[in-house]
């Protein structure tokens, strides 16, 4: 069936701010779909929160419009654009659920709209717990024993029939959000309660556990004349129990036969089927591993977080194909792009393994719960391949940058057999390395086979690595043994320490052996086909396959690994756009990256792509085949940043601002003389090794003050001191991991952050704005709000600004991007942080002036100058508009993670409130982050001494708006005192009811909570945010934040929203 | 132990022994399959010829003798990235190294699959030797090679005696060319009384039993070597019994009615190739090992017309024959390994035999 010519304007819906659960993997489907529309000549309206998106840029779809993601936006948006159709499988749960919305509600009908991609009545059956039960029990599919309760009494009573433990499943909700398992009656009122409120239609699955059997996913596609393929399969090693997002994943699946894989893949065909979906669908099975019974667990009726993984594993767009299908092509009719020979209707072979690793973010809260769960907690995910599943694991592991690159790295040689005994029932992030310690102390696999439930085939491969360590560390290295090792991809820093040799001495070894990487291409078709599209992996032993290419000018760009907290999607927005531009100067560009989930690791960004760990080996390897003119790392975040001694070391020349000058801007001292150079004042501080020299030091300062080791990453160990106390607290944890640098300790001002990005070419400095954060200094920049243009500056201040940034750019020697972030107070302007290399806030700043900042900055590093670019040097103009960059936190998903913001970030996503209106603006963002208010107009404030002043106007404003004002004890006789009618509530530990109890009425809208110092689970402060945030309270820990709020709920403009196209900006 | 493949156009692989040590020349062909590599190794088809598993982790679901597609493995030889340490199913019941050693088949792994799969793509399908002797002479080898074909396989891999499968449907004469038990399975699970036939069995003898319906199987070598079975089926065809026919008896149907065939590069094998029912435009995704096909330009269009064909390539995949009894196809509809997708072409078959029933 050729294309529906019906089909003329699309919108397609994002997915909004990357929370846990739906992070990247839809930047990558949404920017593939609408690329792939707009090859068809479909103009494509754009309609996603999330300004750090590549998708919302204007050269991927033809009218953008970062808009919060609610119904209301979306009918006055398509009644301003007028599109035929709507395609809403692109934007994860949360596109889904909307154009669910708008089709249930009959909007689209009457506006003569129609969903493409799917139906409302797919997504129904898919999706409405009886609806999917009914649908599989009709053809004959198995779903393990459940019923869908909307009470708590129906939970309890069907759990008593089919017996603990078991799976609660809410409905229409992200990464199983709320969901759980329940061994008991305590357990199971619990997460019933929590889950029927979070649940869009207030319902709950209740399900027979079938934890321990293996989880399988089939990603398959179906088209309209009924044709339907799978593109891969995986099978996850953490059994079920644990969320697919959180599992280590291997695809193909390993250990099961084909009677098995025909069977469960046969069923996801008749599942996609029965369901009637055109377009890509995840269907999710437990097996049971002692047997052919099995169970379907979920149906996705859109592109996924698998999906993402699936295209990368096989090198099958899942997105593209899907987009193409929507708009009436079969499969038959769609080429395969990697081999431009076959077609889409066919089913990928691997002649590779693939390893998926989640990245936690259990290393920023240290105080959260560890243990996995169906309850999603990981940020995001990086993917190895390989030929072998040890080599495949060995590299996803060092992929992840959590100071991991071998099992031995988190140790458990400390606990006895007992104790070890013990952890291996722990289902947490690190088991396979205390699986490999039980190994090496001899446990037998069906020991640990019954304790965990992995299968011994994944136990074996584990035992093989262990066998390498211990190889290694008592035989001699011989030729044989390092090829076996290589093979097995340990790498040569892990092999040094095992030999006692250096790295450099295993690599001189290699080098007289012969034992060099090969590369090999993602071909979908096991080379049974030529292919043309230069996707490589590395493995050891093999003949190399790299098509050789001797272009006039060849660069590499290193991208920024996995999604984590600190480090987000903004990273592979600035690497691809980086990538662009030196294609369109005539590079020839190659990307290293290993994070399945981004745009920069598609098949077609780049000219050539390496998926492959970012440690100096791996990128070595590339180097030495390559040998590329120079590379760009200032677009890749900290992770390419951290390359570039390793590439001066290859002799690779880095393009745009030199290594030397990155490192005068981090190391202490030479950033401090550069500042007296330039005569530029940065708050007073120490450089300190012990607790004691800490106090003296702040006692010198004056308290607050601002503690923090140096070299790191989001600010993370970061903290304000107010006391000795909690210096000798902070240092504590500081030095919990060994410091090779001294710890900083700065006067902490309380002052207005600003933050400016800005392009230099060597002579002039391009700003394309300047932006104020909403939380005074303290609070992280990544977890501020920040406004553009800034707001509350004098001319003269600002002036101040430009000329810093124009003497750091200079004297740092920078070509391409520099960030400062700079505190004002009483009128003088300090210097706090200094980064030259791009920064979170580009793609915002880019696309809210309409400025293309990587484009310049990728010209300027080329030896373009600003005033040939069209461009007047210094400070642009200000926009029309005000926009606003609203953090968004995950909160919810980590049990016992503290929410207080400070210096250490904790957000993990953006959205954006654009307006000609600051109180618009600042509407818009709240909206699109979720908090939509008033809703019951019930609020609770409970806050420290300090702030307590501050407090007494945040409660006149609430009162003023009709807010029943709670308080507890103390904070309660500040705001009685002064005029506020505020109701005194208990605090935890006096009779009930309490303050908690009165949040668990689910009748509180707001809860201001500034908290005490310290990291002390045990407070009330603590206990009173968590149970805020777990029972979808917004919470809020910084005044600043609450004003803000305050000031969008009381301006009339949300009324009426003005949307405004992006792609008419600037 | 190590071990040689050596090709005809001299490239050398070196591996280790896997299975038998003995030295055997044979034609070299890759099957991309994920899954399924015991159904692949008992699969007739592959008699005399030696395949390589293009997916590289082999054996990890160890052996499950009821999964065997014949009573035996056929081909001359196995080549592999990697053998699994241990295998790890709940129905395993042995290792593939001690099912190698058992049956005698020569085999190599730790060589570079990839290389050698592309090295057959690029060259199109060449002879090789799997050898585990050190000191081989590639000069005295190669001429070797080079004469090497593949005969007499049909004879070698079809059963001695009749079989028979009892059912209380059709009655179905299924002649074993080399055929994979599920055909037989296939038809017996829809209710039929299957009788199996040698392949060297007269078309009088088959006919004489008055069956509701033939099945010609798959199997291996050159079908125009088959010269006498050919005559047979002409005989079969001319009998309008309805008459369904998958890869090899495929092609010698077409051959019998004035069609011709030839040798493709380096075939079909595996899972993966999409298959489309012209009639309907349904794509199936099909399980495929053939390195023959029949010849499109050779088809005349009074006897017979294209059912199927291949997506990626545009051949063949299957005729529908103008006596509106037969139909016959390259692909396996019995799946094993591979999808299930095509099954309903059974159902097909006994619609057909329904049909002139009444």
């Amino acid at each position: 069936m050729p294309r529906d010519n019906s089909i003329k304007k699309v919108l397609v819906i994002g997915s909004g701010p990357i929370v846990i659960g739906q992070a990247a993997e839809f930047d990558y489907a949404g920017t593939q779909a609408c690329r792939s529309l707009k090859e068809e000549g479909i103009e494509v309206v754009l309609v996603n929160s999330n300004p750090a998106t590549i998708m919302t840029d204007k050269d991927i779809a033809d009218k953008v419009y970062i808009e919060p993601l609610t119904a209301k936006v979306l009918e006055q948006l398509i009644i301003k654009e007028k599109p035929d159709s709507v395609l809403p499988t692109l934007g994860g749960q949360a596109g889904l659920n909307l154009g669910m919305e708008l089709a249930e509600s009959g909007f689209l009908e009457k506006q003569g709209v129609r969903l493409i991609g799917t139906t409302a009545e797919t997504i129904k059956k898919a999706e409405d717990r009886l609806e999917f039960k009914n649908t599989m029990e009709k053809i004959g599919e198995p779903v393990a024993p459940s019923l869908v309760v909307e009470n708590v009494e129906d939970g309890i009573a069907f759990t008593n029939k089919i017996g603990y433990p078991v799976v609660l499943r809410p409905a229409y909700t992200l990464g199983g959000s709320g969901g759980g398992i329940a061994h008991n009656l305590q357990e199971l009122t619990d997460i019933l309660e929590n889950g029927l409120r979070l649940s869009r239609v207030g319902q709950v699955l209740v399900e027979r556990c079938i934890a321990g059997w293996k989880e399988i996913e089939y990603e398959v596609m179906r088209d309209s004349a009924g044709n339907c393929i799978t593109v891969c399969n995986m099978e996850n090693i953490d059994p079920v129990g644990v969320h697919t997002g959180d599992s280590i994943v291997v695809a193909p699946s390993q250990t099961l036969g084909d009677k098995e894989y025909q069977m469960l893949r046969t069923s996801a065909l008749n599942i996609i089927s029965e369901l009637n979906i055109t377009g890509g669908c995840n269907v999710q099975y437990a097996l049971n591993p002692e047997s052919f019974e099995y169970c379907v667990i979920e149906v996705n009726p859109r592109v996924s977080r698998s999906s993402a993984l699936a295209s990368k594993a096989t090198g099958y767009p899942i997105a593209k194909v899907a987009a193409k299908i929507a708009i009436g092509y079969t499969l038959d009719e769609i080429k395969n792009a990697i081999t431009g020979k076959t077609y889409a209707s066919f089913e990928p072979m691997l002649d590779y393994c693939v390893v998926k690793i989640p990245r936690l973010p259990f290393d920023k809260f240290i105080t959260a719960k560890r243990t996995l769960t169906t309850q999603m907690k990981a940020t995001g995910e990086v993917m190895s391949i390989c030929t072998n599943f040890e080599g495949g694991l060995m590299k996803a592991i060092r992929s992840l940058e959590q100071h991991v690159e071998s099992l031995r790295d988190y140790d458990f040689t400390g606990l006895d057999d007992e104790q070890l005994d013990e952890q291996l029932g722990k289902v947490d992030d690190r088991r396979i390395w205390v699986i490999a310690e039980a190994l090496r102390r001899g446990f037998s696999y069906e020991k640990i086979h019954d304790i965990t439930k992995i299968d011994n085939w994944f136990i074996d491969k584990l035992a093989i690595i262990t066998e390498m360590e211990h190889a290694l560390e008592t035989e001699e290295l011989t030729e044989e043994l390092l090829k076996e090792a290589k093979r097995i991809e340990f790498p040569d820093t892990f092999i040094a320490k095992l030999t006692g040799k250096t790295a450099d001495e295993i690599k001189a070894l290699r080098k007289q052996y012969n034992i060099t990487a090969g590369f090999k291409m993602v071909d979908t078709c096991a080379a049974e086909f030529e292919a043309t599209t230069p996707y490589y992996y590395s493995t050891y032993g093999v003949d190399n396959e790299v098509i050789e290419t001797h272009p006039e000018k060849k660069v590499l760009v290193l991208g920024s690994g996995p999604i984590r907290i600190g480090q987000g999607i903004e990273f592979d927005y600035c690497s691809v756009h980086s990538t662009w531009a030196f294609k369109n100067a005539g590079y020839e560009t190659i990307i290293i990256n290993n994070n399945p989930e981004t745009v920069s690791t598609d098949f077609d960004i780049a000219d050539k792509l390496y998926f492959e760990p970012l440690t100096p080996e791996d990128v070595e390897n590339i180097v030495d085949i390559e040998k590329p003119d120079g590379a760009v790392v200032q677009f890749g975040g900290q992770t390419a940043i951290k390359l570039t001694e390793a590439l001066m070391k290859m002799g690779v020349p880095i393009l745009g601002t030199k290594a030397e000058d990155v490192d005068a801007a981090e190391d202490r001292e030479l950033f401090d003389a550069i500042l007296e150079q330039c005569q530029i004042p940065r708050p007073a501080g120490h450089t300190v090794f012990t607790t004691e020299q800490a106090q003296k030091a702040a006692h010198e300062l004056g308290y607050p003050v601002l503690v923090r080791p140096s070299y790191v990453l989001g600010g993370q160990g970061m903290q304000i001191a107010t006391s000795d106390e909690e210096i000798a607290e902070f240092m504590e944890i500081i030095n919990r991991i060994a410091q090779d640098h001294p710890i900083l300790v700065d006067k902490y001002l309380v002052g207005k952050e600003i933050e400016v990005d800005a392009i230099c070419d060597g002579e002039n400095i391009l700003i394309p704005g300047i932006m104020e954060h909403i939380e005074r200094a303290g609070v992280h920049s990544g977890d501020s709000i920040s406004v553009y243009p800034a707001q509350s500056l004098t001319q003269k201040t600002i002036d101040t600004i430009e000329e810093y940034t124009r003497r750091l750019a200079m004297a740092l020697h920078v070509k391409g991007m520099i960030n400062i972030q700079f505190i004002v107070c009483n009128e003088e302007v300090y210097v706090i942080e200094v980064n030259p290399r791009s920064s979170r806030t580009v793609p915002y700043i880019s696309k809210v002036t309409g400025i293309p900042i990587v484009k310049l900055a990728t010209r300027a590093i080329i030896g373009e100058k600003i005033t040939d670019m069209g461009y007047k040097p210094g400070l642009q103009p200000k926009a029309d508009y005000i926009a606003i960059k609203m953090p968004v936190f995950s909160f919810e998903k980590l049990r016992g993670a503290e929410i207080s913001l400070g210096p250490e970030m904790k957000s993990t996503g953006e959205c954006l409130g654009i307006a000609k209106t600051f109180e618009e603006a600042l509407y818009k963002a709240f909206i699109g982050a979720g908090v939509n208010l008033p809703r019951h107009k019930k609020m609770i404030i409970t806050v420290n001494d300090a702030d307590k002043k501050d407090a007494i106007s945040i409660g006149r404003r609430f009162e003023a708006l009709g807010y029943e004002v709670y308080a507890t004890r103390s904070t309660a006789k500040v705001l009685q005192e002064n005029g506020v009618h505020a109701i005194r509530v208990n605090k935890l530990n006096q009779e009930a009811p309490t303050v908690i109890d009165l949040i668990l009425e689910h009748k509180i809208d707001v809860v201001v909570d500034t908290p005490t110092q310290g990291r002390d689970k045990t407070r009330d402060g603590f206990l009173i945010r968590r149970y805020a945030i777990e029972t979808g309270v917004n919470c809020f820990t910084s005044l600043d934040t609450v004003n803000a709020l305050l000031t969008s709920l009381e301006s009339t403009a949300k009324d009426e929203l003005t949307l405004i196209d992006i792609a008419t900006v600037g | 132990m190590k071990a040689f493949l050596i090709l005809e156009d001299g490239h050398v692989f070196e591996g280790t022994s896997i299975g038998s040590t003995r030295e055997v020349i044979s034609e070299i062909v890759f099957n991309t399959s994920m899954t399924g590599y015991l159904e692949v190794l008992t699969d007739p088809s592959y008699a005399g010829q030696a395949v390589c598993m293009t997916y590289p982790l082999i054996g990890n679901y160890g052996i499950c003798y009821e999964d065997m597609e014949s009573k035996r493995p056929w081909p001359d030889g196995y080549i592999v990235r990697e053998l699994s340490r241990i295998p790890s199913n709940f129905r395993s019941q042995g290792t593939i190294q001690e099912f190698l050693t058992k049956y005698d088949i020569p085999g190599i792994a730790g060589i570079d699959t990839r290389s050698l799969t592309k090295l057959l793509r690029e060259k199109g399908t060449m002879n090789g030797m799997i050898t585990t002797n050190e000191n081989y002479n590639i000069d005295e080898i190669i001429p070797k090679l080079k004469e090497y074909s593949v005969t007499g396989v049909v004879m070698a891999t079809t059963c001695k005696e009749t079989g028979h499968l009892a059912g209380d449907g059709f009655k179905v004469a299924l002649m074993d060319l080399g055929a994979k038990n599920n055909i037989a399975r296939s038809l017996n699970e829809r209710g039929c009384d299957v009788t199996i036939y040698p392949a060297d069995t007269k078309a009088e003898t088959i006919l004489a039993t008055n069956p509701d319906g033939i099945m010609l199987s798959n199997g291996p070598g050159d079908p125009k070597e088959c010269t006498g079975i050919i005559e047979e089926i002409k005989k079969l065809y001319d009998s309008n019994v309805p008459m369904f026919a998958i890869c090899l008896g495929h092609q010698l149907t077409a051959l019998a009615t004035g069609a011709d065939t030839h040798k493709m590069k380096y075939g079909h094998r595996g899972g993966n190739h999409p298959v489309k029912d012209l009639k309907s435009g349904k794509v199936y995704i099909s399980s495929q090992n053939h390195g023959y096909v029949v010849d499109e330009n050779t088809i005349n269009p009074d006897i017979a017309e294209v059912a199927f064909i291949n997506v990626n390539d545009k051949t063949v995949e299957g005729l529908r024959y103008k006596n509106g009894n037969v139909f016959t196809v390259q692909f396996h509809p019995e799946a094993c390994p591979g999808p299930k997708d095509s099954g309903l072409l059974f159902d097909e078959f006994i619609t057909m035999m329904e049909s002139r029933r009444k």
